[in-house]
């Protein structure tokens, strides 16, 4: 699980620089440019560093972990004397490694379906999008069946037939999320493909599978790579509703939405229970959503 | 056009056809059934409950007698709420999910729209960054965490507002509920509207109409907006289904009478004519919001028209 | 579909009519769930039950502590071998719609309970009546050797297989309600809805909207009607026990059936006395898999039995207070007296670690060796943290435990089906007897999910049901307990306990071990 986070944003870069894939390169130097001057991406960035860093080493600093009962401080506020920076939980257990393991799991959910649903999301809606006519209207009928399936069902049914499996859990929600950035890319596709610079290279006599590369992908950067973005939240609410009707992550591990989730039952009684996570969730998201919006100005493949 | 809404129509007959035998089939294979629960019951009430059901017979006799009473109209029993057919309940809740999510959806829209025009007019100053940041936190706070916050501060601590309850429509009932379906939307809306409007201001036309003067403010509400909207429509679509489908915890904590927790707890339930209940439901939703997502296109980008 | 709505909005129309009229009293109760019905014979919830025992009323009833008293039938007697009961019927008994209740209803009800073809879930619990199991099982097509018979409209005769000493309490249950022949002879499986529906109890449904309530009003035609002193009774449906807490906060709610454990050192600080939290007749267990090994070796199971430290749970995991459980039947069951209690009770729980781990180094796990099990909970918070809290108190013994939980469906499916090595299960009781719990424990019983198996304790059961003295009975039952304790057949963990809140503007609510709060005894002051 470690290290995924960075990856996302190398993806998202690379998604960008393929946008610029035929034009001219040296615009990635100024979108960098661009990007650094933007305060709010940066802040982003640090933050989301920091929060990386902790998720990842902070479990080994501690001196309690995730999952054994300290039997002497059951529901205890946090304290720096007793080594609960953010307190205990109804079982004991200290809630700081909690929540940094937590956030590991919540990165790593968010990372992998995020994966998963723009890879498949953004060929599916564009190549339907762009052949149009009959493939167009059987694609989106498919969008539309699994659209109407409960995902409830699958996941049951994918617990059945694979197990339990945190991994595949993920490769649901992702599964799940890939149909709405499938029918945003496709409505995206409809209107770029009436454009100049696509009917030139038809008329140059690219095939359909050059055209949606070089020039109908790279044109869809700006609202995947928003989309993307929002789907992080999206996908972590997600998990942790999964985990809510106990298809998430199993006992004793945990994740952020299944820690928030059990803090607000008791925010008024036992309010470190949900301070805690909360304030990982929001720092988490807020710096997921502004770099992606740091990038999307940065990256426009349109000189401004 | 018309000719194109009818066939589009028509092709989704297979489509529906299609998508009710998978859940039919998939359903059964899902462990446990409508009976499993915390008090076991003795085989001979199990075998009697089987027949009165038609479980006992031949899954695909099951399939082709449910498939027929389907044709007539009738979708067979829930086992959930007995007193109730399954189209009874789905025709009892439909209004009042109907209700909450037309409000939630118009004031999303609303919302999100012009935030996300303040946001983009003032691109990376001041009032982009609040809109941003306030805008972001309603996306970022789960619904499971804000509904129990407001039912605390407006029903509980400041007494305005009823913690919970239909209270057979009252608006004052109405209030929170909606708030926590729009919060997301809204915030999706937003985020959704600055980025096309800062994509469509790059265009050529908009560089010519702000060559000849016009002010930034002035260019987005006349020229920009309605282009702009492209993504949110395409957006509108899943959001409604979203919202007439998804909003188990609003109801849950709300404690609304509407059909949002069906399409979870009858999964869970095994409650098999309600889960295929809710998945014909849906899909004739989803033809009604492509066709009306279509039509919008078709409306806002003239090009989309001439296929 | 139009007609639902329309007796809807009928019945809404006049609950405002009640509720404008000044001397109107409506009881607002959060209910929990959404009843599956209001045909008696659909039923198996406690949620069910408030509603079912409002709006109908059976031979027997319960008075306000939940103890059996004459319901519709004013007196009964007893044959000398106690397996016929005639039952005389109270005068002056009538359905909503102003025809009498007969004996004849009577009959008619319990006919259709035990016929296969309506599939009553809850047929079993009244198989002590003669020939009723074996109806219901189809092995005996003719009805009219079920032994109940009326013998005129007013006297009702029982025979059952052997002496009960639960039978009339039994028949409180919403399994002994009459049903209007009248109307179901009419309208068949539509006589349920709520514009066809009548009822012979203290209230009448006269709205229902699933998913949000229940609404009854008071039935004129009860016998007792000048003593009801609640108008209307609205049945909330809302599963959310934090969300009713709140309404109940904000005056929305009259009484609470439920409340988050986490939140009663708050309320007991908040809400003084409103808390009503008392031992409940359910113990909460966990079996083992004893066909499997290495928990076919009873050491190993005592073990783990022994290793629970039970004092935590209630007070520390679950912050209500439970308490531990060292017996199989909980304290306080007719005519049981006090339950066995296991022999290692008042050890310390050190003492007890150190005997746990001395069986299970003999069984062969240690620490260094440590045994893999999977302890199967359905998903439910509190089940989550009580599993949490067993395994880290296992981990110490070498019993290396993965946590498994899944839907209630898929648990009680595969827990049934014997795909479990430790499992969580609970029970609640249905009638007030030992043999309740007891003949959890017997062998090839679908609620035996360990498959434990005793010749000797299935024996003395059986020979306890044959007793008629009540002091022997309870002799051979508590021998039974004793080896089924001994030989450690489950785990149980804690006494249930009922946890109601009750608003100081209700009056004549009492406290009982089932739970069992009829609205017909409350009062409600403003």
């Amino acid at each position: 699980m470690t290290g995924l986070t960075p990856r996302r944003d190398d993806f998202a870069a690379d998604l960008e620089a393929e946008a610029l894939t035929g034009k001219a390169r040296s615009l990635t130097g100024d979108a960098l440019a661009r990007f650094l001057r933007n305060k709010a991406a940066m802040v982003s960035v640090v933050m989301l560093t920091l929060l990386i860093l902790a998720a990842l080493i902070g479990p080994y600093l501690l001196p309690f972990n995730y999952e054994e009962p300290d039997w002497a401080a059951f529901r205890v506020p946090p304290s720096w004397e007793s080594g609960h920076y953010l307190g205990t939980d109804q079982n004991g257990r200290d809630l700081m490694a909690r929540v940094l393991y937590g956030t590991r799991v919540s990165l790593a959910v968010a990372l992998i379906a995020t994966l998963v649903s723009v890879i498949i999301g953004v060929f599916y809606g564009a190549v339907s999008g762009y052949l149009g006519g009959r493939t167009d209207m059987a694609m989106m009928r498919f969008v539309d069946i699994m659209y109407a399936l409960p995902y409830i069902l699958f996941v049951i049914l994918l617990m059945v037939i694979f197990g339990r499996n945190v991994y595949l859990l993920f490769a649901a929600i992702g599964a799940l999320e890939w149909l709405t950035m499938a029918r945003i890319v496709r409505g995206q596709t409809l209107s770029i493909k009436e454009r100049e610079f696509v009917e030139a290279a038809r008329a140059a006599g690219q095939t359909p599978f050059k055209i949606i590369r070089k020039h109908i992908i790279p044109n869809l950067a700006g609202p995947v790579v928003i989309y993307a973005a929002l789907t992080v939240p999206e996908i972590i609410a997600t998990e942790s509703f999964l985990s809510y009707l106990g298809f998430g992550v199993q006992e004793p591990l945990t994740s952020l939405g299944t820690l928030i989730a059990e803090g607000t039952e008791v925010f008024e009684i036992l309010p470190w229970l949900l301070l805690g996570p909360g304030f990982f969730l929001v720092t988490l998201l807020l710096s997921l959503l502004f770099i992606g919006d740091g990038l999307r100005d940065a990256f426009d493949p349109k000189d401004r | 056009m018309f000719s194109y809404a009818f066939k589009r129509l028509l092709s989704t007959i297979p489509v529906l056809w299609i998508a009710v035998t998978l859940a039919f089939f998939v359903l059964r294979l899902a462990p446990g059934g409508p009976f499993d629960g915390e008090r076991p019951l003795p085989p001979a009430i199990l075998k009697n409950l089987a027949a009165h059901y038609n479980l006992d017979k031949p899954l695909v006799e099951q399939y082709l007698i449910y498939v027929g009473n389907v044709l007539q109209g009738d979708l067979g029993p829930s086992f959930v709420n007995e007193d109730f057919s399954v189209t009874e309940q789905l025709m009892i809740g439909v209004p009042y999910t109907f209700t909450v999510a037309s409000l939630a959806i118009v004031l999303a829209v609303i919302i999100g729209v012009a935030a996300g025009s303040i946001g983009a007019i003032y691109q990376n100053k001041l009032p982009d960054y609040m809109i941003g940041f306030v805008i972001l936190t309603g996306l970022v706070l789960p619904n499971f965490l804000v509904a129990p916050i407001l039912q605390l501060v407006f029903g509980v601590k400041l007494g305005w507002l009823p913690v919970a309850g239909w209270g057979n429509g009252a608006l004052r009932n109405l209030v929170l509920p909606v708030i926590v379906l729009t919060l997301p939307h809204a915030a999706r809306i937003s985020r959704l509207m600055r980025g096309s409007i800062i994509e469509v201001m790059n265009a050529n036309y908009i560089r010519t109409a702000r060559a000849k003067g016009i002010g930034p403010r002035l260019t987005v509400m006349r020229h920009a907006i309605k282009p702009a909207l492209m993504p949110v429509v395409s957006y509108l679509g899943p959001a409604a289904s979203y919202l007439l489908t998804g909003s188990l915890v609003v109801e849950t904590v709300f404690g609304l009478p509407g059909i949002g927790k069906y399409f979870i707890t009858a999964a869970l339930n095994r409650d098999y004519g309600m889960v295929l209940g809710t998945v014909i439901f849906y899909m004739v939703l989803i033809i009604i919001l492509n066709l009306l997502v279509d039509v919008a296109y078709a409306f806002l980008d003239p090009k989309v028209r001439t296929r | 579909m139009n007609q639902i709505l329309k007796s809807t909005f009928a019945a809404g129309a006049l609950a405002l009519l009640l509720a404008g009229s000044a001397s109107a009293v409506t009881l607002n109760m959060h209910n929990g769930g959404d009843p599956t019905s209001l045909d008696p014979h659909k039923l198996s919830g406690d949620w069910e039950n408030r509603i079912a025992g409002d709006i109908f009323e059976g031979l027997v009833t319960e008075d306000a502590g939940a103890n059996p008293v004459p319901g519709q039938a004013e007196s009964w007697t007893v044959s000398d071998d106690k397996t016929v009961y005639t039952f005389k019927l109270r005068d002056g008994i009538s359905w909503s719609d102003g025809k009498p209740v007969t004996a004849s209803d009577f009959l008619f009800a319990f006919q259709r309970l035990f016929d296969p073809k309506n599939a009553a879930e809850y047929a079993y619990l009244q198989f002590t009546i003669k020939n009723a199991a074996a109806i219901n099982e189809g092995k005996i097509t003719d009805m009219a050797q079920l032994g109940v018979k009326a013998i005129d409209d007013k006297t009702l005769e029982i025979t059952l297989e052997q002496p009960s000493p639960y039978f009339i309490g039994a028949l409180t249950h919403y399994t002994g309600y009459p049903l209007p022949k009248h109307v179901i002879d009419a309208k068949g499986a539509d006589w349920v809805k709520i514009e066809n529906i009548v009822t012979n109890g203290a209230y009448k449904p006269t709205e229902w909207v699933p998913g949000s309530h229940v609404l009854a009003v008071k039935n004129d035609k009860y016998y007792g009607a000048a003593g009801v002193k609640i108008d209307a009774v609205k049945f909330v449906t809302l599963e959310d026990n934090a969300a009713a807490l709140k309404q109940y906060r904000a005056g929305e709610f009259d009484i609470l059936t439920d409340f988050p454990k986490d939140q009663y050192q708050w309320i007991q600080e908040n809400l003084p006395g409103q808390a009503h939290v008392v031992p409940f007749a359910g113990l909460y267990y966990y079996v083992i898999n004893s066909t499997k090994p290495p928990f076919d070796n009873a050491n190993v199971r005592k073990a783990l039995s022994m290793a629970v430290n039970r004092e935590v749970i209630g007070p520390q995991i679950l912050g209500t207070g439970e308490l531990p459980a060292y017996s199989w039947v909980p304290p306080g069951m007719s005519g049981y007296g006090d339950p066995v209690m296991v022999d290692w009770k008042d050890l310390s729980y050190g003492d007890k670690v150190a005997e746990a781990k001395k069986l299970l180094a003999e069984a062969g796990i240690t620490p260094e060796k440590p045994l893999k099990a999977q302890l199967r909970y359905n998903t439910n918070d509190n089940h989550k943290r009580i599993a949490v809290a067993i395994a880290s108190m296992w981990k110490p013994l070498g019993i290396d435990i993965e946590l498994y939980n899944t839907e209630t469906k898929v648990h009680y499916d595969e827990m049934q089906r014997g795909l479990l090595e430790i499992g969580r299960a609970g029970w609640l009781a249905d009638y007030n007897d030992a043999d309740n719990f007891l003949s959890l424990l017997k062998t090839g019983i679908e609620h035996n999910y360990g498959k434990w198996s005793n010749a000797d304790f299935d024996k003395l059961i059986e020979d306890g049901n044959k007793e008629q003295d009540q002091a022997k009975r309870a002799e051979l039952f508590h021998k039974a307990e004793k080896i089924a304790l001994d030989n450690t057949a489950a785990i149980p963990i804690y006494y249930y306990l009922s946890e109601n809140i009750v608003s100081p503007k209700i009056k004549g609510f009492q406290d009982n071990a089932f739970d069992i709060h009829r609205t017909r005894w409350l009062e409600k002051t403003e």
